[in-house]
């Protein structure tokens, strides 16, 4: 090795013919890394995908949509609680008295305002069905049971935190927001309710 | 850290100025794989599989944790629940094949990388410690595959529990009091399933820790290369990144492309039938097989036939933590002062006939036993400890080595062509380079 | 000393090593290894040429509803399939009003407890339910098929080295023992042919399996589309349908697997020309230029020539 020669020394900047071929060069090697680390990113962001939704409702779960209840076993003044999503449901077939009594209630004046007949299925005024879910912070209400605590206004009363809700199971006093949610559900027959 | 030229790390604004003065964490990465880190430049492709390992140990143990959240370790709901995710859960079937198959994937890296080391004599001074810790690394991951491979509780996995923990009762005396110990019962079951569910969780992270001493280690004599010729000087390094990082970045390009090949299109190629069949303790099926990397063990481990003064059991199991164990003494087994095989003419075909002999192990390890594949394996194992115990410290003793390059960027005496430093890279600068290559 | 020691160990191994090398090869050599029946008779499994063998291919649905006829109607008497829900049969191609009454008519009722009396009782099968078994337990399904039991077939075709290419082989491999000939033209040996309650079968692992011709004439199924139900057709159907039952998620995964090799390559030639841009300077090859270079020796040379001057 004897000789041996830099073949192209580092262009001088005074050179301008040489500096422009030297700066295309430059733009087209960083937009090669750029492009590489760009893609590189897309497909992290990608194989983040599959690590994320394993977490929602898996199709176990997704496929459990409705129940059927049979409701022909309960008399007026009485309730069950049946399970729907793993949520508690109520079904509570209501007194005349307790359609009095949240039929009289001035609606404009409630947290929520909804009439009970927003609430059941026309025709079936007496079925009220909700989710026994308090929508404070998702205690299970009491007075679906015999002998409960029914509240102040005759219809479900969360111990959690006081949260009392009324024959059509609206909230009337207490810490929680809304009424008692009413899921889909429909009458299947006469005496089969289908929720979901 | 590991020569006088690495750059040191600089922080390019106030805020990594900030965290550097109070949690030195960007000059820790920026000095193990950032700039500050300079690596030979003559690297070849093999030095690409130590990141490929990283990365399928990070795969693993991401999908893993993953699955943990759907996997319940309960010996009546076991397989069901792996069928659960391979059914209802979200992208379940895709994480479960990454993870079922990156455990392959993780072995066929690790081996590569193994023999990349045996070739280029990465286990000699001063690297004994790195090699060792890799040792380390690869015992805890066999512990970690067999523990992960008995969860889904197929037949397979209940039968491999039985057999490999049966190693164990070869022990004289305590052997079997030990395996019951081991299982939490006289046969694998909930106890067994159980704890092997939560070593199989913790382990990784054992082997993540081991990795971190590993490049610590590594760093302190800076990374091998081909021609096993020490750094001498600036121009033979070059910094890990971007020169290191882009090309890791090709090599996991490549890696991943294969990867997926088997993910999506041979998902079970590397499994067993019979492991999609639940546990059953009272049928064993007709051909028990660990997985492919266990297979040279599992061969040397059957080739011992003959009670010789130990029962033949004894020296299957003694035999075959002996064949790892001695990868520990490679340092000292090999008093060749060359490193790298390829200027060590004679030992070159030793390399590869164990290259061809652990396939041979391989292949014996999968088949039906026969008179034929038993006297192969008992062959192939016997060469296997004739090549590390005895060939490796004769050959070293008496073969005369080829010439070495004076440098690393003087290695022309060997066919490659000679390379310069880039511009800007070196201290002297580009004007020097005629000296250099001189 | 590690040396001396390590010598030592490899001697001891190498020497216990080719003792039962000679052990075993003079064993060999004395009691010759014997072909049994087994593996004479025994036959691989033919291909049946699936659609979804390919790393592109997919199921074809109205095949898949075909096979699922056939279990529905051949198979579910003995077989479960348990880790099949109802809500996955989305998968050939039903909606939900479909699946819904194909649970609602399920022949086999789902295992439950009467709400009024808590007894064991039995209730029609929903969406959400996994395919009722045929038997309560393993003990109740092996009484009632002479002591063998009818393996679940949610993943049988995994569970079968060549999967569904098996099923089908086994499903019309049925012969008749007495008059079979292998490749050879050698019948059966006697204490290979089936006993009482089985079955000879060339493709099953022993020759005999307790599992009764299930699919034995044509038409036994009279198939909803109207494709003509041969014995072929039908074991063809149901090895499809049960492939689909042990990897529903097949098509998805052949093509989540294209869409990730074509981002993959593009990827990795990206990296490849980011690579090879950041490496160009520090590859860069030394070229020698001047007197010595090999190409302007070649050139003085041939003017050398061309001048009719020596050397």
């Amino acid at each position: 090795m004897a000789t041996v020669e830099q073949p192209s020394q580092p262009t001088m900047p005074g050179e301008p013919q040489a500096d422009a071929a030297h700066g295309a060069g430059v733009r087209r090697r960083d937009f090669i890394n750029i492009a590489a680390v760009s893609f590189a990113g897309v497909g992290a962001a990608v194989a983040v995908a599959p690590l994320l939704i394993q977490m929602s409702p898996d199709a176990s779960v997704r496929a459990l949509s409705s129940t059927e209840v049979d409701v022909s076993k309960i008399q007026p003044g009485q309730g069950i609680k049946t399970v729907w999503r793993k949520q508690p449901v109520f079904i509570r077939n209501l007194t005349p008295q307790d359609i009095q009594a949240a039929a009289s209630v001035e609606v404009g004046g409630l947290r929520d305002p909804q009439t009970l007949a927003d609430r059941t299925k026309p025709g079936k005024q007496n079925w009220l069905v909700t989710l026994g879910v308090c929508t404070h912070l998702g205690c299970v209400p009491l007075g679906i049971g015999e002998g409960e605590n029914k509240g102040e206004y005759g219809g479900y009363f969360c111990p959690c935190h006081g949260s009392h809700y009324d024959t059509a199971g609206r909230i009337r006093k207490g810490p929680a927001p809304t009424n008692l949610v009413v899921p889909e559900y429909e009458f299947a027959s006469d005496t089969v309710v289908r929720i979901g | 850290m590991s020569f006088a030229w690495a750059k040191p790390y600089e922080p390019k604004n106030n805020f990594m100025k900030w965290l550097d003065e109070r949690l030195p964490v960007p000059r820790l990465v920026y000095g193990a794989v950032g700039g500050g880190y300079p690596v030979p430049r003559n690297l070849n492709y093999f030095w690409n599989f130590g990141v490929l390992a990283g990365l399928a140990l990070l795969i693993q143990i991401i999908t893993g944790i993953v699955l943990g959240m759907h996997y319940y370790s309960y010996a009546g709901g076991a397989f069901e629940s792996v069928e659960r995710i391979m059914r209802d859960v979200n992208a379940g079937w895709v994480l479960r094949y990454v993870h079922q198959n990156g455990a392959s994937f993780f072995f066929a890296i690790v081996y590569i990388h193994i023999f990349r080391g045996l070739y280029y004599g990465s286990y000699k001074a001063p690297r004994e410690m790195v090699w060792m810790l890799g040792i380390v690394i690869y015992l805890l991951m066999m512990a970690t595959a067999f523990m992960g491979y008995v969860l889904p509780w197929g037949q397979m996995s209940y039968w491999g529990a039985q057999v490999i923990t049966g190693f164990f009762s070869a022990i004289p005396i305590v052997g079997e009091p030990l395996r019951v110990f081991l299982l939490g019962g006289y046969a694998p079951d909930q106890a067994a399933l159980t704890r092997f569910f939560s070593l199989h969780y913790l382990l990784p992270f054992i082997i993540s820790a081991v990795v971190i001493l590993k490049i610590w280690a590594l760093h302190i004599p800076g990374s091998s290369n081909p021609t096993g010729v020490d750094v001498k000087d600036e121009k033979d390094t070059l910094p890990f990144h971007p020169f290191y990082t882009a090309k890791d970045g090709f090599g996991i390009g490549v890696a991943l492309i294969l990867f997926s090949i088997f993910v999506f299109f041979l998902p079970y190629s590397l499994g067993h039938p019979d492991n999609y069949v639940e546990a059953n303790p009272l049928v064993t099926p007709a051909h028990i097989v660990p997985e492919w990397y266990f297979w040279p063990f599992y061969a040397i481990l059957r080739a011992f036939t003959v009670d010789f003064i130990l029962p033949a059991k004894l020296w299957g199991v003694l035999a075959m933590f002996a064949s790892i164990l001695l990868l520990f003494f490679l340092t000292w087994l090999d008093r060749s002062p060359v490193r790298s095989t390829s200027y060590r003419p004679a030992y070159k075909i030793f390399f590869w006939v164990l290259v061809l002999d652990v396939m041979v192990l391989g292949y014996a390890g999968q088949a039906h036993i026969t008179p034929f594949t038993l006297a192969l394996s008992q062959v192939a194992a016997a060469y296997y400890f004739a090549h590390f115990l005895i060939i490796l410290p004769l050959v070293s003793k008496f073969e005369k080595p080829l010439p070495l390059p004076t440098s690393i960027s003087h290695s022309v005496l060997h066919g490659e062509k000679e390379e310069s430093a880039p511009f800007g890279l070196t201290r002297t600068g580009p004007a020097a380079a005629p000296a250099a290559a001189e | 000393m590690v040396r001396i020691i390590g010598f030592l160990i490899g001697l001891g191994f190498v020497g216990v090593l080719l003792i039962s090398l000679i052990v075993n090869a003079v064993d060999a050599i004395q009691n010759p290894p014997v072909h049994t029946a087994e593996e004479e008779f025994h036959l691989e499994p033919r291909s049946a040429g699936f659609s979804w063998q390919k790393p592109w291919g997919q199921f074809d649905e109205a095949q898949l509803q075909r096979g699922f006829q056939v279990y529905k109607e051949v198979c579910a008497a003995c077989h479960s399939l348990k880790f099949v829900s109802f809500y996955e049969l989305e998968g050939l191609g039903y909606n939900e009003a479909e699946i819904k009454a194909i649970a609602n008519q399920w022949a086999i009722e789902v295992p439950s407890v009467n709400p009024d009396t808590g007894e064991n009782s039995t209730r029609k099968a929903l969406l959400s339910d996994r395919f009722p078994s045929p038997y309560a337990n393993e003990t109740a399904a092996r009484a009632a098929n002479n002591n063998a039991l009818p393996p679940d077939l949610s993943l049988i075709v995994e569970a079968r080295d060549d999967g569904a290419d098996y099923i089908y082989s086994l499903l019309t491999g049925y012969r008749n023992a007495a008059t079979y000939r292998n490749e050879a033209g050698e019948p059966v040996p006697q204490e290979n042919r089936p006993g009482t309650g089985l079955h000879f079968n060339p493709y099953f692992a022993n020759l005999n399996i307790a599992m009764p011709p299930p699919i034995v004439s044509n038409g036994q199924v009279t198939y909803a589309d109207g494709t003509n139900a041969t014995v072929d057709q039908m074991a063809k159907d149901v090895s499809a349908f049960l492939r689909w039952t042990s990897e529903p998620n097949l098509e998805r995964r052949h093509a989540a697997g294209w869409a990730v090799m074509i981002f993959l390559l593009v990827g990795t030639v990206l990296a490849y020309l980011a690579y090879r841009n950041i490496w160009a300077n520090a590859k860069r090859e030394v070229s020698i230029r001047g007197p010595l270079e090999p190409a302007f020796q070649q050139r003085m040379q041939d003017q050398k020539d061309e001048r009719g001057i020596a050397g």
